[in-house]
């Protein structure tokens, strides 16, 4: 599973960063995780607001930190 | 009700006197307190039930494919409003809306309005001053990213965009919605949005405390009148000075709010003070920095005059109504 999160490097985005890796390191999956703040990347996917969370190529979650329970299901899914 | 508990707490349960500045200052820290967390849960719990609807992705698609006779100016800068803005968004944004083929202008008027009115700053101002000197805030932040938009967007200021936000402007699509968010029924929706809401609660609840706390020890000591020897009513520099010492600083509406409190409340009248509160969270270094990432120098400097002469200006218009 592919995990990207496009930040612009703000508290909000470090702390989305951090939430991941806990959940990922819990659920012990296979996940690779890229943290991305490059603008024209994130225009390429057409991020409007970060924090932004897209895993394998779908945004999920945009603008706010979901927490630890809501990335479990977004990556179960 | 919340003044009881405060009273009760203070003058009952910690035994203060009544009389002196000490209680007076905790008394009011700890009314203060309950009501503006009350007040900002509520308030972003409403956004929050908005933003599920009509997120800003959304927003996009309603400015570019509809004949809105202007009116796309007080949309955007409505939603700018609505929106809870974390300043590192704006680059995104920003490019995204011209992406998407949204006029400069029009793009401006979101991008002035959102940090001016966030969820913090009317619960905070609600909590603080009351009804109608938060609608007076609120309509006159929107009103502001109208004006600027409208005005930035006569400039023709597409030139000094950075180079490669030009090509993606010329490249723009009038359609791109690639994302498909899931639709939730509302009642699935709103656990996760309360939550979201006690989140920000949590996460602000801190500068609530020291904004306060700050607040009520200058509220206890500062003598009436205190800042009137500086900033006086009759003084015809007021707003402009306080604007042009707002802009460098940066403060988000959480610790600014209790401040313009004892501005207020010692003597400072309401317009000169939502001047400043605007100036400070509206326009500071940091953000300038973040829009060199997009825009010259030179583009950055017009925005920034404009906003400043605009919160001037209201600052000017709401002493005199007020």
């Amino acid at each position: 599973m592919k995990i990207k999160i496009y930040s612009m490097g703000c508290a909000k985005c470090d702390r989305l960063y951090q939430i991941v890796q806990e959940v990922v390191s819990e659920l012990g999956c296979a996940c690779q995780i890229e943290k991305i703040s490059d603008i024209k990347e994130m225009m390429k996917n057409d991020v409007l607001s970060t924090p932004a969370l897209v895993i394998d190529d779908k945004l999920v979650c945009s603008g706010r930190v979901p927490d630890k329970e809501e990335i479990k299901k977004f990556l179960n899914k | 009700m919340i003044q009881q508990f405060a009273d009760w707490l203070v003058y009952g349960l910690f035994g203060l006197d009544k009389t002196t500045h000490l209680a007076q200052s905790i008394n009011f820290f700890f009314y203060d307190t309950v009501k503006i967390t009350i007040l900002l849960y509520l308030i972003s719990g409403l956004m929050g039930i908005v933003n599920a609807y009509f997120p800003v992705d959304r927003l996009r698609n309603f400015l570019n494919t509809r004949k809105l006779y202007g009116l796309e100016y007080f949309f955007a800068s409505l939603f700018g409003a609505i929106t809870p803005f974390c300043s590192c968004s704006s680059i995104p944004l920003f490019i995204g809306f011209i992406k998407g083929g949204i006029p400069l202008g029009v793009t401006f008027a979101f991008l002035i309005t959102s940090p001016l009115v966030n969820e913090i700053a009317v619960a905070m101002f609600l909590g603080v001053f009351g009804l109608k000197a938060t609608l007076l805030y609120v309509s006159s932040g929107i009103l502001l990213g109208m004006a600027g938009g409208f005005i930035l967007g006569k400039f023709k200021l597409e030139k000094y965009l950075d180079p490669w936000v030009v090509e993606i402007q010329k490249a723009s699509q009038k359609e791109s919605e690639n994302w498909q968010t899931e639709n939730l029924s509302f009642i699935k929706r709103l656990p996760q949005i309360l939550k979201d809401s006690w989140g920000i609660v949590k996460s602000v609840f801190i500068y609530i405390v020291i904004g306060i706390g700050i607040g009520a020890a200058i509220h206890g000591f500062v003598p009436e009148g205190f800042f009137e020897q500086y900033i006086s009513k009759d003084n015809i520099f007021a707003v402009p000075i306080a604007v042009l010492l707002a802009v460098p600083m940066y403060a988000n509406a959480t610790s600014i709010v209790p401040i313009v409190q004892v501005f207020v409340a010692k003597g400072i009248p309401l317009g000169t003070a939502i001047a400043f509160m605007m100036a400070v969270i509206g326009l500071s270094l940091p953000e300038a920095m973040l829009l060199k990432r997009v825009m010259t120098l030179k583009l950055i400097m017009i925005f920034f005059t404009t906003v400043a002469l605009l919160i001037i200006f209201s600052g000017y218009l709401f002493n005199i109504i007020l």
